[in-house]
């Protein structure tokens, strides 16, 4: 019972979430230059006359204000109907759908790579501090938290790719190849370097937060009533430390979505992998509205159920959580 | 048993002010300490805040902190007590039950972390979850408060669950570090009733609390401390009447002291003037 009454609430919270957002970006893109029927014309802008304009205009009803338009918008919305996106010439839903089967693809390994490793790697460096093993990991974890990711996925293109020959340069496949005809090992190679370096970025952060948590709790009471009890380093590490630093890694591993989906953006118009992050690109350059606030929904869903998921183990990790609350 | 041959224990630290920060001085916790423990006795070492008393339980069990200077000699049962030595008898012959409630862990189940303290001290594992079992009931903690987390017990249940886990431990050598404060009365008998009932098996037992009054009862030996120096080693027996038994002035100031007896707080003062002149 208090399980289904925290669901609804939860679920109450993120339609709230996704109303505002809808609220948001719809302001912005009325807010901004970009004029759906130019976008619509492309270049035969200049072949219609102005009454034709407006008569289109008409038709898709931008002759009523603001609010009319945003509420016929939220009443398609809600019937499921994303719009048209132009640059694609297909529903926005499905361009939503096959791209993002393709980041999911790089979004997430990237993701579990870095929250495995890095909470790995904090946790081993947190546990002796000032050892040899800490200075390394850390001095590695503080270089890639300053490095910018782009230029860093530029600089592994250059390396791997041009110089080294070792991985393809672009796209999701080889070229001239039907997508369905792509075997498995191809697309792994293909995923390969923009996971790594969408990766590194990752990981720095989840290192330096685990590794804070243990610098913290090996100088805690609980750690010398262990030592106490002739616990070793390792033995504080493993059955203490796990424990105590999963949580900031959680918090940050769900927190960081977001910015990994940022990252993805970027990662993937320099290696021009055909994803989401690609196809936000596209739209913003080439004004296709209904797209683009597709693809805002959708990612501020994205992150919130991420966010969601760790509220929700938080509880599991740390007793004194309950679950609930405002 | 346990011989404290003169130890110094000095700790650094850096002045405030205006002259010479930087530089790094000793300020001596321990000053030249000598005691012996014996076998089968509760020992109070008593003294004020600030007097060393919780230094001395952490230079026996080798827990100091890296930049301490240590000075003078530890005897375990004949043999010198150096850092391998504690490091290997730590959780198997020494035991410590901290001061503090926060060294239970807030994540861990109470009998998972009595059961590590077994396994730490060289029990097998499934020895010792059962080991961990017998010693939370035989401290009369049921089976809710064996799978409780630390923040649900009273503080008497978790100062019960610390004493557990050191007495699961079989050490002969247990170093309780105010296990006393902040319980009432009928929790405080349990606890103090926990430890005697160690020393009655014969083990050692280093009662460190600033309370004379709660130490009297369940003491063999009392020492009194106060900065870093020993005043004075007496029989708990020595401490009734107006203190005539004990030889040193600040031990029967601090018996004086009590609200049982003269409470008479002006004596530590006016007997230092006294000592001083003489």
């Amino acid at each position: 019972m208090r399980l289904i009454a925290l669901t609804i609430k939860r679920l109450a919270r993120l339609a709230l979430v996704l109303l505002c957002v809808a609220l948001v970006s719809y302001g912005l893109m009325m807010a901004s230059p970009v004029d759906p029927v130019d976008a619509y014309l492309g270049p035969q802008m200049a072949q219609v006359s102005p009454e034709q304009r407006a008569l289109i205009a008409q038709r898709w009803g931008f002759d009523q204000s603001p609010a009319v338009q945003f509420g016929h918008w939220l009443r398609q919305l809600i019937s499921g109907d994303l719009g048209w996106s132009h640059v694609y010439n297909q529903p926005v839903s499905e361009v939503i759908g096959q791209r993002f089967q393709r980041s999911i693809a790089l979004l997430g390994s990237a993701w579990l790579l870095s929250a495995l490793l890095g909470f790995s790697l904090g946790v081993v460096a947190g546990a002796k501090e000032g050892s040899k093993l800490d200075s390394i990991i850390s001095t590695y974890a503080l270089i890639t938290a300053s490095t910018p990711a782009f230029w860093l996925a530029i600089l592994a293109v250059l390396l791997f790719s041009v110089t080294l020959g070792w991985t393809p340069t672009c796209c999701a496949g080889p070229a001239g190849v039907l997508n369905q005809d792509v075997t498995l090992v191809t697309r792994l190679h293909h995923l390969l370097l923009p996971i790594v370096t969408l990766a590194l970025l990752g990981i720095a952060n989840i290192t330096l937060h685990t590794r804070a948590r243990m610098l913290e709790l090996m100088r805690s009471e609980v750690a010398t009533h262990a030592f106490a009890q002739g616990a070793s380093r390792i033995d504080v590490a493993w059955r203490h430390g796990l424990r105590h630093a999963s949580l900031p890694a959680v918090t940050l591993a769900f927190a960081s979505l977001g910015e990994l989906f940022g990252g993805s953006i970027l990662i993937e118009q320099v290696f021009t992998y055909p994803g989401l992050g690609q196809a936000t690109v596209a739209a913003g350059l080439r004004s296709d509205v209904p797209l683009l606030l597709g693809i805002a929904l959708f990612t501020a869903l994205f992150v919130s159920i991420g966010n969601m998921i760790a509220d929700s183990l938080y509880a599991v990790i740390d007793p004194r959580i309950q679950p609930g609350g405002l | 048993m346990l011989t404290i041959d003169r130890l110094t224990l000095q700790l650094p630290y850096y002045a405030d002010g205006y002259t010479a920060w930087w530089k790094r001085r000793w300020a001596t916790c321990l000053d030249a300490f000598s005691l012996t423990f014996s076998p089968g006795e509760v020992h109070a070492v008593v003294g004020a805040s600030g007097a060393g008393k919780s230094l001395l339980a952490y230079a026996i069990m080798g827990l100091l902190p890296t930049p301490a200077r240590l000075n003078g000699q530890l005897y375990y049962q004949g043999k010198p007590l150096d850092a391998s030595r504690q490091r290997r008898l730590r959780g198997r012959e020494l035991a410590l039950i901290p001061q503090s409630l926060s060294a239970l862990d807030p994540l861990v189940r109470t009998q998972r972390q009595v059961a590590w303290a077994a396994q730490r001290a060289g029990q097998p594992s499934a020895h010792a979850w059962h080991a961990s079992q017998q010693a939370l009931t035989h401290y009369q903690l049921d089976a809710r408060a064996q799978q409780a987390y630390a923040h649900e017990l009273s503080g008497g249940m978790a100062r019960r669950v610390l004493t557990a886990m050191a007495h699961v431990s079989q050490a002969r050598l247990v170093i309780a570090d105010e296990p006393s404060v902040g319980l009432d009365p009928h929790q405080r008998q349990r606890v103090l009733g926990a430890l005697r009932e160690l020393a009655d098996q014969g083990k050692t037992v280093i009662l460190i609390t600033h309370d004379l009054r709660h130490a009297l009862p369940i003491a063999d030996h009392v020492t009194i401390m106060r900065g870093g120096k020993l005043i004075e080693t007496a029989p708990s027996s020595a401490f009734q009447g107006s203190g005539a038994a004990l030889t040193s002035a600040y031990s029967q100031a601090l018996w004086l002291a009590l609200p049982d007896n003269a409470f008479a707080t002006t004596t530590i003062s006016r007997r230092e003037q006294e000592t001083n002149v003489a």
